[in-house]
């Protein structure tokens, strides 16, 4: 019965239609919508809510010469660069090399602060990041009692701010990643380099690392994701201000569409933010799938 | 290694991890502060006359425990429906050999790298047209779709864990594909789904943008965003009462998230969501 068999072949994967039927229309469904209104003049009101006329590339056209969506790139990257790159990245792989030679107690307290700041719903991360950094906030009383001049970081400095908030709120996934990557090393590796000599350094760097550099790899692909992504933490410390000194791509698109009402133009936007993303996932994809053996 | 040696070497490392840690906890600090201190503002100080007055005002049916109860609402919906959707999907790809399932799992994985942020302005177009705006249960079918993607990579491979010959011993005596899942592999998994649900519903909970596009009346509106809107709209903020609120939301999740981290140990939830 080779029909029927094959009738069961299928009907053998129905259970996983609920999910791919959400996944279509809830995920697939505003990624091919979004390319589809990036053509069009949408409006978030008037006549063009339910009826957009079809524009063509204007917005793309518009895209390339507003002055605020290469700074709104670069902000981005620079954004990435420094939290999640290096701020995040950096600082978690240091922090669970340091724990796996600290008092238990010490790492186990520490570790508790850094994930508490990751578990925080983000709203309230982004009040508290706020609250730190604001002009008669934390940080300005610390520097205060150190004799050093306050400045009022959320506006001299915004990119400053919200990059250091982000590597505060972020860092515990990178620490998590790298204390399941360290506790995989083996130990005879890195005792045999000690008998031979290699000082600390030595074995972090021609030992661990290299040993590592998948869960390395993953973990950078994984936290630029993340991080690019980011809107909350930014909108609520400087809503992309002060005169678009912090507009990372999520927040120029959420005030193209909302705050000027023109959602075929922020939609071009999200297009831009969608593609990098997809770019990366690719590549993330293909790590993967160079790690397996 | 010397006993001496290695003593030297963690003070040296306990002292940069606490300073370290010590930059971390401030802004938390500031938080739990500022809750007790009726006269608070944004530094960190010791309340002159701490006192639980922040708490008892904010401590109302239209400031407090309508957004949790929507937030409620919000994640348990999400937290049940991937949930259930995820386990379904699970099966087939964890049970079956086919030329589907590689494809389908990097596909799946794709998904989980798409910034969610990004498709917020077209899902708010797309609702428009489909008439779902301001909708819960919309939105909860939203979230859970965003969380499916690393919701069925858990799922599955929670079940890759549970052996086939404990399932092929029901059939023999007679059970169905169905009855065999709902009796041995999903008691089983009990302690994995469980793990799934508390990450989904944390995520749901904390999610501030999702409900904040996608939710439009008060009466709808999760706690993420009431206190948004409360807080961030009403000029002279009321800083005692502002982190009063947000210890009283992040209070649920904290403890969700320490009953995984217990369970499993710290990083082995994770690790299993992210290697695969």
């Amino acid at each position: 019965m080779p029909a029927n068999h094959r009738t069961w072949h299928v009907l053998r994967y129905l259970p996983v239609m609920p999910a791919v039927v959400l996944l279509l229309v809830f995920l697939a469904g505003p990624v091919l919508w979004a390319f589809q209104a990036s053509l069009t003049n949408a409006g978030l009101t008037g006549r063009h809510v339910r009826n957009p006329e079809w524009v063509g590339l204007d917005n793309y056209q518009r895209l390339l010469q507003d002055p605020v969506f290469p700074l709104s790139l670069a902000l981005t990257v620079l954004f990435v660069a420094g939290s999640a790159i290096v701020g995040q990245n950096v600082l978690g792989l240091a922090l669970a090399v340091l724990m796996r030679r600290a008092r238990p107690a010490v790492s186990a307290t520490v570790g508790t602060v850094v994930v508490a700041a990751w578990v925080l719903p983000e709203i309230v991360a982004a009040f508290a990041a706020y609250a730190f950094f604001s002009r008669d906030g934390t940080l300005n009383q610390l520097l205060g009692r150190l004799g050093l001049a306050e400045t009022d970081w959320l506006y001299t400095v915004p990119m400053a701010a919200v990059v250091l908030a982000n590597v505060w709120r972020g860092t515990a996934f990178s620490m998590l990643v790298y204390r399941a990557a360290l506790n995989g090393v083996p130990a005879e590796l890195t005792e045999a380099a000690q008998m031979d000599g290699a000082g600390a350094w030595q074995r972090l760097a021609f030992i661990t690392l290299p040993v590592i550099r998948g869960s390395i790899a993953t973990n950078l692909m994984l936290v630029t994701l993340q991080t690019l992504a980011v809107f909350t933490l930014i909108w609520v410390m400087t809503a992309g201000g002060p005169s678009n000194g912090s507009t990372t791509l999520p927040v120029l698109a959420y005030q193209e569409a909302f705050k000027f009402g023109d959602i075929g133009y922020g939609t071009a936007v999200a297009t831009v933010l969608i593609l990098i993303g997809a770019v990366f996932g690719a590549a993330y994809l293909r790590l993967l799938r160079e790690q397996r053996p | 290694m010397t006993a001496r040696r290695t003593r030297a070497r963690s003070t040296w490392a306990d002292v940069v991890l606490l300073l370290i840690g010590a930059c971390f906890l401030l802004p938390l600090l500031w938080l739990v502060l500022s809750s007790l201190d009726p006269a608070a503002g944004h530094a960190v100080k010791v309340p002159r006359q701490p006192g639980l007055e922040n708490f008892a005002a904010v401590l109302t049916p239209e400031l407090l425990f309508r957004p949790l109860w929507n937030s409620l609402l919000l994640s348990a919906g999400t937290g049940m429906v991937t949930l259930a959707a995820a386990v379904l999907a699970a099966y087939p790809l964890s049970r079956y050999r086919s030329r589907f399932n590689t494809p389908f799992m990097y596909g799946i994985l794709f998904g989980t790298c798409l910034p969610i942020t990004a498709i917020m302005v077209p899902v708010y177009g797309l609702f428009v047209q489909l008439r779902l705006l301001d909708s819960l249960p919309a939105t909860v079918l939203f979230l859970a779709a965003t969380s499916l993607p690393m919701a069925i990579w858990m799922t599955r491979n929670f079940m890759d864990a549970v052996p086939l010959a404990l399932e092929e011993a029901a059939w023999v005596d007679g059970a169905s594909r169905l009855a065999g899942l709902r009796s041995i592999v999903l008691p089983l998994m009990g302690p994995g789904l469980g793990v799934v649900f508390i990450f989904v519903f944390i995520q749901a909970w904390g999610n501030f943008f999702v409900p904040f596009v996608l939710l439009l009346s008060e009466g709808r509106q999760p706690a993420a965003v009431s206190i948004f809107s409360f807080f961030g709209q009403h000029g002279a903020v009321a800083y005692g009462e502002l982190a009063a609120f947000s210890i009283l939301y992040s209070v649920p999740v904290l403890a969700l998230y320490a009953i995984v981290a217990r369970g499993s140990g710290n990083s082995l939830a994770l690790a299993g969501a992210v290697r695969g």
